[in-house]
């Protein structure tokens, strides 16, 4: 089933010369609209002008998180603040979050390329959809939203959380299609269990599972558990949000919406591009986005790329799942986690020493983090309720900054193992590559 | 090797809550031999080895306290350094799980016991048969 | 701009009720068609709908009360297919299940357009940058005012509740010039202001804020007004009711404006079902007049108000009501969520080791704390067993009404004894 049989399936020639258009255009808005692309066009020597054909996209300078960064809140945004009409948002590498502004018509982009993405796994307007992606700046929420609405599908916005809520609507209401991050299926599986439904009897056909990294055992779990087609979703807020690829039924790796985003592979070191089956960092360039262009936007994922035309007939070109990160960030619950964002909470709150340690597991296929701090010589000695007090106060102070509720475990002064150059500071036992 | 009884009472993290308990005992001439107090955010439980146990577990039901009766085991340990370890590195060694415990010192600075409570008081009496320890007799503290 | 639909907001009043006329006889035609559940009622009441010839036959309609909603659920009372529907959002029942409100695409338009209305009406417009903080997700509060700013052409900044200090952040770094949020929160909020020594005149470009999903007083809206230096006005709405933007305050403050055209309002005294004059307080019974996918006619909001009938001064033909003045159930608000204590009582009925005596107590900036006594008789003297049964206390009441409860375990014997009907709410919040 095709959302815009038209373009999915849109010829190679078509399709390069309708990339070529969109990125010309592109180039022109970002260079005459944002300050900091133009600067950084002259500083590489090029202009527009230098764009004659779809390859010399690679003349074009990277950007990154930091430049990001750099021009934060709205220095990327190319159109007045009165015609963007939402903000989006997702952590950043330090400090500052990454702001994303989307107009009336990057908006209604975002629906239709996620429209497209319900429609390759089966979705129709007679589609009950529950969508427990969090809702609020985080984007899984809404982007599953707005292309659920453009189909006219029954939307149910259950957000994330509260378990049993969200298995008594999938029972009661007959919820068909399941958007969530793959681990909380898992979770939602077992509860329901608990709860005495056996979740195969739900009338769930599909699930759009994304946001963080996960395995094809996990796929193969979650089908037998819930008798439904598992499928990846990808995307980030710095491009779209989810939406910029998705599995069709072939499970064959993910189309990317060519006639939005461009995907290249690089080396990550040189930055050279590489070819088709390498794997390499995913860089991805918006082709019609007009409140916030990306161009060449280093996304440190790791994967490659499958050319050619898909036994569903589609003509984009597919990425493999995700294989890793280039940079530090883990992905916790769906959510962007930096160390430095706990570094940040330690170093606020007196009474505990800099030194830290980040746990993570999945004991019941949700994520849990343990964040172990040591406590400062006077604290060691002190009243056990103060210690329980210290240990509140950094948890809260954690979750203010990452959003996400976290354990914290105060040990004895110096047990945690010293940092020689770049510090461990994170242990995922998680099992998230084959 | 016989079992003894600990004392246990619910209590909320209040003032006078144990003096209460206590003035109970101390009226029916009932001797507290070993206590302790396990607390957590806003409630706890109280425990204790008394010389009347049965007489105790009654009165304080009787008296409207939330109170139950637990099995444990007494073991001797020498009151001096390393007493406790010793003792205990038998039971981790055993896989026993100590629940609580409480210590009552028989003869202040020469005998004490470890009386602790343990999930299956029957298996772990069992398993401690051929160790060289001394346990507690209940006529001693009757 | 002064108004978002001039024409309809000004409407004369003749012709106000002449068109509530012509859209109740509408609504009463369909569900008579197509709710099995509203005809057997009407024939119980020997009522049709070409019975009702003027406005004031509407109290010939029986009341449809929140039992009603529960009957043939979850679609029992849905006038459209499947198909047509494109939205479920619920709300808190006395049950174990929510209460559910479909709507069709046309329905979620026409929420958004009275939102418009209401945002305009307080003097909001392009250009201007509302932070969202109500929760997103299966309440409607967020999202109907998302889609209405949006219709506006205001920039939305979706944020969701929590997490102060990126709120505040996000206010400074995105000159956030509007707010909507529960006002325990923007209390809350206002003090953290204060105490980061933010002078939210200098630092901020607020300028005003929507406050709603729970009841407060004259007194705190002074008291946030004068700490951020902004207008702040009252909201009015219930899930059932397409959610927030059923009644809003104008720039004069003066009682929220119902929109007529949309909503058929009454005020009944609760306890014999009859009709009060204006200017008396009563429970407010709402119609809707323009809804497809569920209409619901005579509803019982259970909310305590009176509706003030004097011509407003901003020119808007609409009657007001005053603020909510209280609730004819037992139903409390905490972090804007409708919660009944049934609900609590059904979770530590299904609980082993407590006993069925409990309280719950309201404390400011929305603290729930649960009391609950426990079982004598299953004591059995393990701490970690009663640790465990009180996480799982709260970990159910948090599932079940979405707000996370404080919970003490007491001694068997504190809590009051309930002679007839218990206090089981004590309210402490001064708001």
């Amino acid at each position: 089933m095709y959302w815009n049989k038209e373009l999915e399936c849109i010829s190679e020639e078509q399709l390069k010369e309708l990339q070529f258009q969109r990125l010309k255009n592109t180039v022109k808005m970002a260079y005459e609209k944002v300050p900091y692309y133009r600067k950084k066009f002259d500083e590489a020597g090029i202009t527009p002008d230098d764009i004659k054909k779809l390859d010399d996209l690679r003349k074009i300078p990277f950007t990154s998180k930091a430049d990001l960064r750099e021009v934060y809140p709205f220095g990327m945004f190319a159109s007045p603040l009165s015609e963007i009409v939402e903000i989006h948002m997702s952590s950043g590498t330090t400090g500052k979050p990454v702001v994303a502004g989307y107009t009336l018509n990057d908006i209604e982009i975002w629906g239709e390329v996620m429209a497209r993405c319900l429609t390759m796994i089966g979705t129709t307007k007679n589609d009950i959809v529950q969508v427990a992606y969090g809702y609020g700046l985080f984007t899984g929420g809404f982007g599953v939203h707005y292309g659920a609405r453009k189909i006219g599908c029954m939307i149910v916005p259950a957000s994330a959380g509260n378990t049993r809520r969200q298995i008594e609507i999938m029972r009661d209401f007959g919820t068909t299609i399941l958007a969530c991050t793959p681990s909380y299926a898992l979770y939602m599986a077992e509860v329901a269990q608990e709860m005495g439904i056996e979740p195969t009897t739900l009338k769930l056909k599909a699930g759009c599972f994304g946001a963080e990294m996960w395995t094809e055992a996990m796929r193969t779990e979650i089908e037998k558990r819930f008798g439904l087609n598992a499928y990846n979703i990808y995307g980030l807020t710095e491009i779209i949000g989810p939406g910029v690829a998705h599995e069709c039924v072939e499970k064959k790796g993910f189309h990317v919406f060519e006639d939005h985003f461009i995907a290249e592979i690089i080396d990550p070191d040189t930055g050279d591009p590489l070819p088709e089956g390498k794997r390499g960092e995913l860089v991805l360039t918006t082709i019609t986005r007009e409140g916030m262009p990306m161009l060449r936007f280093r996304t440190r994922d790791i994967t490659s790329l499958i050319e050619g035309k898909c036994a569903c007939g589609r003509t984009f070109n597919r990425i493999e799942r995700i294989r890793g990160r280039t940079d530090d960030m883990i992905k916790v619950r769906g959510v962007m986690l930096f160390p430095y964002q706990i570094e940040q909470a330690i170093l606020e709150v007196q009474g505990v020493e800099p030194h830290y340690q980040i746990v993570i597991t999945r004991p019941q296929h949700l994520d849990e983090i343990e964040v172990m701090v040591e406590m400062s010589k006077e604290t060691f000695s002190d009243e056990v309720k103060h210690i329980e007090n210290l240990k509140k106060n950094l948890e809260r102070r954690i979750e203010d900054i990452i959003g996400i509720r976290v354990k914290v475990t105060l040990v004895e002064p110096k047990t945690l193992p010293r940092s020689e150059g770049k510090a461990k500071r994170i242990i995922d036992k998680r099992s998230l590559n084959e | 090797m016989n079992k003894v009884y600990m004392i246990s009472v619910f209590a909320e993290n209040k003032p006078g809550r144990l003096e209460r308990i206590t003035k109970v005992l101390t009226e029916a001439n009932i001797n507290i031999l070993a206590f302790s107090i396990t607390s957590t955010n806003g409630f706890g439980v109280i425990k204790f080895m008394v010389n009347k146990w049965k007489e105790a577990f009654d009165l304080l039901k009787e008296r409207g306290f939330t109170v139950s009766l637990n099995e444990a085991i007494g073991i001797e340990m020498k009151d001096q350094p390393g007493g406790l370890y010793e003792v205990v590195k038998i039971l981790s060694s055993k896989g026993i799980n100590i629940e609580s415990a409480s210590v009552y010192v028989a003869e202040t600075r020469k005998r004490a016991y470890l009386i602790v409570e343990i999930e299956d008081t029957a298996k772990a009496m069992d398993i401690l048969k051929g160790e060289n320890l001394k346990f507690l007799n209940p006529e001693e503290i009757k | 701009m002064r108004f978002w639909d001039e024409e309809t907001e000004t409407l004369e009043k003749q012709k106000l009720r002449e068109l509530q006329l012509e859209r109740l006889r509408k609504t009463l035609r369909r569900i008579y068609q197509k709710v099995p559940h509203y005809r057997t009622k009407f024939q119980q009441a020997n009522v049709k709908p070409e019975d009702i010839k003027h406005i004031e036959d509407v109290n010939k309609l029986p009341f449809t009360t929140k039992e009603d909603l529960y009957v043939d659920y979850p679609f029992g009372l849905v006038t459209l297919p499947l198909d047509k529907l494109i939205r479920l959002h619920t709300s808190s029942g006395t049950t174990g299940k929510p209460k559910a409100i479909f709507f069709s695409k046309k329905d979620i338009n026409n929420s958004a357009e009275l939102i418009a209305r209401c945002l305009v009406m307080t003097g909001a417009q392009r250009g201007d940058i509302l932070q969202n903080s109500m929760t997103y997700g299966l309440f409607t509060g967020a999202f109907v005012m998302h889609y209405g700013a949006e219709k506006v052409g205001i920039l939305v900044i979706p944020a969701g509740p929590g997490n102060t200090e990126r709120q505040i952040n996000l206010m400074k770094d995105f000159g956030t010039t509007m707010l909507h949020i529960t006002p325990s929160y923007a209390l809350y909020m206002a003090s953290v202001i204060y105490d980061k020594g933010i002078d939210p005149r200098r630092d901020l470009k607020l300028k005003r804020a929507y406050l709603g999903a729970e009841p407060y007083s004259e007194e705190t809206r002074k008291k946030i007004e004068d700490m951020l230096g902004i207008d702040i006005y009252n909201c009015y709405g219930l899930t059932e009711m397409n959610g927030p933007g059923v009644g809003f305050e104008c720039k004069y403050k003066a009682g929220l404006h119902i929109w007529e055209d949309n909503f058929l309002m009454e005020i009944i005294n609760p306890d014999t079902g009859e009709p009060l004059p204006d200017g008396e307080i009563g429970e407010l019974v709402l119609t809707t007049l323009n809804r497809e996918a569920m209409p619901l006619v005579r509803y019982r909001t259970r909310d305590l108000t009176r509706i003030i009938s004097e011509s407003c001064k901003c020119g808007r033909t609409h009657k007001r009501i005053s603020r909510i003045l209280g609730r004819s159930d037992d139903m409390f608000i905490v972090k804007g969520v409708n919660i009944f204590p049934q609900q609590i009582e059904q979770v530590l009925m299904s609980i082993k080791g407590v006993a069925q005596n409990y309280q719950i107590v309201l404390e400011s900036y929305d603290e729930m704390t649960v009391k609950v006594e426990i079982d004598r008789e299953l004591f059995d003297g393990r701490i970690e067993k009663l640790v465990r049964m009180k996480e799982e206390i709260v970990d159910k009441i948090r599932s079940t009404t979405m707000v996370k409860p404080k919970v003490e375990l007491l001694e068997p014997g504190t809590l009051p004894i309930s002679e007839g009907k218990a206090k089981r709410v004590i309210d402490n919040r001064t708001i």
